[in-house]
C-alpha cells in the first residue's frame, strides 16, 4: 500500500516541518524579552545548570511537564489514525490517579508496583471498553468516548469518596520527581513509551492496519485487515497510556485529585496530534509530529510563564497559536496560498 | 417513508417514556418529602435553565453536522462581562444584555464562518473558541463579581413569587427554536445539510449560511444563558461553566439526536435536560447519595440510549 521510497519519505519529514519550525519559533522567541519598552538580547531560557547532579533549566522543565500531554497524545494518534476520537482520557487520568492512591494509602495498603500496575490496567480496561463498543457495536466514536468522558469522573469520585487523597510514600511522589541520567523521571518514562510505540507501528504490521482502516474502514475490512482487532489495540493503548499518565500526575502533586486531574487533558492531546499534522479525519499518522505538537502546547504554556505575562492571558495567546497552526494546515488555505504561488 | 418515522421517533418515545418513569419512580420514592409538587417541577426547570438554552443552541449545531465545544466557556466569559459592566462600569442591563447577546451571537458566526471557508473541523475550531472565551473571561476578571443592580432583585423577587423567569426564558426560547427547525426554511436546510452536505449543496440550499447560522445561534444561545446565570447566582464568574459542553452535548444524546446530524428533535433536548434535572433533584431528595453519582446514572443512560439507537437503526437496515 505505501512503498518505503524515498517520495512517500520526503512527504512524511516535510509534514514535520510546520510544528517544528513553529516550535523553533517559539523557543526562540524567549531569547528576546521588551523591558522597559527596549528589546534586550538574553539566553535564560536556555541556560541549563547542573544541581545536586540534576539538569536543570526551562528546556528540562518543558520536557518534563509535558510529559502527560505527551504520553495521552501518542496514544490519541493511533486512536485518531484509525479514524476515532478518545474524548475520555482525561477521565481515564483521574480514575487511574485515583485507584493507585486509594489502594497505597488504604486498610490494606499494596506495593507501589501492584498498585501501579493495577492503576496501568484499569486505565487499559477502560480503553478496552471504550474499544469494544467502537469496534463491536459500532457506536460512534465521539459518542462512545463521550459515555466514559462523562461516567468516568464520576467513577473516580466515587473510588475516591469526593476526598483530595494524599499519598506521602516516597516511592509514589518519585514517580514524577525522582530522577534517571540527570534528567527528570517522568522524560524517561514517556521516551520509553514513545520507542514502544514507535516500534509497535515500525516493526510489525500495526501502521498498515492502522492507517488502511482509518483511509477506508471497507476497504480495509475487504483487504482482511482485523478492522476491529485493530480498534481494540488503538483504544486500548490510548487508555495504557491515560493510566501511565494517570499516575504521573497524582504523583507530581502528592495526592489524587478525582475533580481536578486531567482535566481537559484529552483536549491537549487531541490538540497535540493535530499540530502534529495526523488528521482528525484519519489516516497517516506522525508520531514524531504528535511529539513536536505536545512540545508545542508546553513549551507556549512555559515561555508565557516565564515571559512574565499574566497567567489569564496563557489562554487567549493558545487560542490563537491553535488557530494559527490550523489554518497554516488547512487544505483551503494552502490551496489559496499556492494559487497564488503559481500566479506569481 | 416509514422508515425515516420509526428512526427519528421511536428514540424520542423512549426518551419521554424514560422520563416520566424516572418521575414516576422519584415521586414515588419520595413522595413523603414533597417531591411530586409543583414547586419542584418549577425548580427543575430554573436550576437547569441555562444548561437547557445551551442546549437548545447546541441541538441546531449537532442537527446541522457540527459540535460547539465552546458554549460553556461563553458562558463564563458572557457572565464575568455582564456582571462587570452593570457593577463596575454602571452600565445599564438593558444595553449590556443584548450587547453580550449580540457579542455572542457573532463569536458562534465568526467560528461557523472558519469551519465553512477553510473547512476545518468543528471539533477544533470550537476548542480554539472555547481556549479563546476562557481565556477573555479570565483577562476581564479571575474573581466573582457580585451583581447587586435593583433589576436582579427585582427579578429575584418575580422568580421567588410567580415564575422562574430563566425557566421562563428558556421556554420562550425552546418554543422559538422549534419554530425555526420545524417551520422555517432555515430549519429545513439545517437537516438537509446535516443529513448530507453534498446532497443539500446539490439541492442548491445555502450550506455556508447555515452553517454560520447554526453556530450564531449557538453563541447567542449560550450568551443568553450567561445572561441567565448571572440572574441565577446573582453574580458572573469567568469559570462558570466548566465543562458545561459535556452536559448540554449528552442531554441532546439522550434526547435522541443523532451526533452524526440530521436526525433529531429539539422537544428530545427538553426532554433530556429535564432527565438530566430529575436525576440530580432525585439524587439530592436521596441524601446519603453523593452528586458524584449522577455523573455515573447519567453515562449509564447515555449507554443505554445510544444502544437502543443502535438496535432500531439496525432494524431500519434489515427492514429496508
Amino acid at each position: 500500500m505505501r512503498s518505503a521510497g524515498p517520495s512517500i519519505c520526503g512527504a512524511r519529514a516535510a509534514r514535520l516541518v510546520w510544528p517544528g519550525l513553529a516550535l523553533l519559533l517559539l523557543l526562540a522567541s524567549n531569547l528576546v524579552s521588551f523591558d522597559d519598552g527596549h528589546a534586550t538580547l538574553h539566553t535564560d531560557f536556555f541556560r541549563i545548570e547542573i544541581k545536586q547532579g540534576h539538569l536543570y533549566g526551562s528546556l528540562v522543565d518543558v520536557l518534563n511537564r509535558a510529559a502527560p500531554v505527551l504520553l495521552t497524545a501518542l496514544g490519541m494518534t493511533l486512536v485518531i489514525a484509525t479514524g476515532g476520537i478518545d474524548l475520555s482520557v482525561g477521565a481515564v487520568v483521574a480514575i487511574a490517579g485515583t485507584l493507585a492512591a486509594v489502594l497505597i494509602t488504604g486498610a490494606a495498603p499494596l506495593s507501589l508496583p501492584a498498585a501501579a500496575a493495577l492503576a496501568i490496567g484499569a486505565g487499559a480496561l477502560a480503553g478496552l471498553w471504550n474499544g469494544t463498543l467502537v469496534a463491536v457495536l459500532g457506536v460512534q466514536p465521539i459518542v462512545a468516548t463521550l459515555i466514559l468522558m462523562v461516567a468516568g469522573r464520576g467513577v473516580a469520585q466515587l473510588l475516591s469518596a469526593g476526598q483530595i487523597i494524599t499519598v506521602e510514600q516516597a516511592g509514589f511522589t518519585a514517580i514524577a520527581g525522582g530522577h534517571f541520567l540527570m534528567l527528570p523521571l517522568p522524560i524517561s518514562i514517556v521516551t520509553a513509551a514513545y520507542v514502544v510505540v514507535a516500534i509497535l507501528a515500525r516493526g510489525t504490521s500495526l501502521r498498515l492496519f492502522v492507517e488502511a482502516t482509518g483511509d477506508g474502514e471497507t476497504a480495509a475490512r475487504y483487504a482482511g485487515v482485523p478492522v476491529p482487532a485493530v480498534k481494540l489495540v488503538a483504544y486500548g493503548l490510548s487508555g495504557l497510556l491515560a493510566g501511565v499518565a494517570g499516575l504521573l500526575i497524582a504523583s507530581n502533586i502528592k495526592a489524587a485529585d478525582a475533580n481536578n486531574a486531567g482535566l481537559y487533558l484529552e483536549l491537549d492531546a487531541i490538540l497535540a496530534v493535530v499540530i502534529g499534522g495526523t488528521a482528525l479525519s484519519g489516516g497517516r499518522f506522525f508520531l514524531s509530529g504528535t511529539v513536536l505538537g505536545a512540545l508545542l502546547i508546553q513549551a507556549l504554556t512555559t515561555s508565557i510563564l516565564t515571559r512574565g505575562v499574566a497567567v489569564e492571558w496563557t489562554l487567549v495567546v493558545k487560542a490563537l497559536v491553535v488557530v494559527g497552526i490550523c489554518l497554516l494546515q488547512s487544505p483551503a488555505v494552502r490551496a489559496r496560498l499556492w494559487e497564488r504561488r503559481s500566479a506569481a | 417513508m416509514r422508515l425515516p418515522l420509526t428512526r427519528t421517533s421511536l428514540p424520542l418515545a423512549a426518551t419521554v417514556l424514560v422520563c416520566g418513569l424516572l418521575y414516576a419512580a422519584a415521586c414515588i420514592r419520595h413522595a413523603d418529602e414533597g417531591f411530586c409538587t409543583w414547586r419542584v417541577l418549577v425548580n427543575l426547570l430554573h436550576d437547569n435553565a441555562f444548561l437547557g438554552l445551551a442546549a437548545v443552541g447546541m441541538t441546531f449545531v449537532i442537527l446541522a453536522g457540527g459540535i460547539d465545544l465552546s458554549v460553556g466557556a461563553v458562558i463564563g466569559c458572557t457572565s464575568i462581562a455582564v456582571a462587570t459592566l452593570v457593577e463596575q462600569a454602571a452600565w445599564p442591563p438593558a444595553v449590556v444584555i443584548p450587547l453580550v447577546i449580540l457579542g455572542g451571537t457573532m463569536f458562534g458566526g465568526g467560528m461557523g464562518a472558519v469551519v465553512h471557508i477553510f473547512k476545518l473541523p468543528p471539533f477544533l475550531v470550537t476548542l480554539a473558541g472555547m481556549f479563546l472565551a476562557r481565556g477573555l473571561g479570565l483577562v476581564i476578571c479571575l474573581d466573582t463579581v457580585t451583581v447587586r443592580h435593583p433589576l436582579y432583585a427585582r427579578v429575584a423577587d418575580l422568580s421567588l413569587d410567580v415564575f422562574p423567569v430563566p425557566a421562563l426564558v428558556f421556554l420562550l426560547v425552546l418554543a422559538g427554536g422549534m419554530y425555526v427547525a420545524h417551520l422555517t426554511r432555515f430549519g429545513r436546510a439545517v437537516y438537509a445539510v446535516g443529513g448530507s452536505e453534498a446532497s443539500a449543496l446539490l439541492m442548491g440550499l445555502p450550506v455556508g449560511r447555515t452553517k454560520v447560522g447554526v453556530y450564531s445561534l449557538s453563541g447567542g444561545c449560550a450568551a443568553a444563558a450567561g445572561v441567565l446565570y448571572t440572574f441565577y447566582t446573582s453574580s458572573g464568574n469567568a469559570n462558570a461553566g466548566t465543562m458545561l459542553e459535556l452536559d448540554a452535548i449528552a442531554a441532546v444524546v439522550i434526547g435522541g439526536t443523532l451526533l452524526s446530524g440530521g436526525v433529531g428533535h429539539l422537544f428530545g433536548t427538553l426532554i433530556g435536560v429535564l432527565i438530566y434535572g430529575i436525576i440530580q433533584t432525585a439524587i439530592a431528595f436521596e441524601g446519603t447519595l453523593s452528586s458524584w453519582w449522577t455523573k455515573i446514572v447519567v453515562g449509564l443512560l447515555l449507554l443505554a440510549f445510544i444502544l437502543m439507537q443502535k438496535l432500531v437503526q439496525s432494524g431500519a437496515q434489515r427492514h429496508a
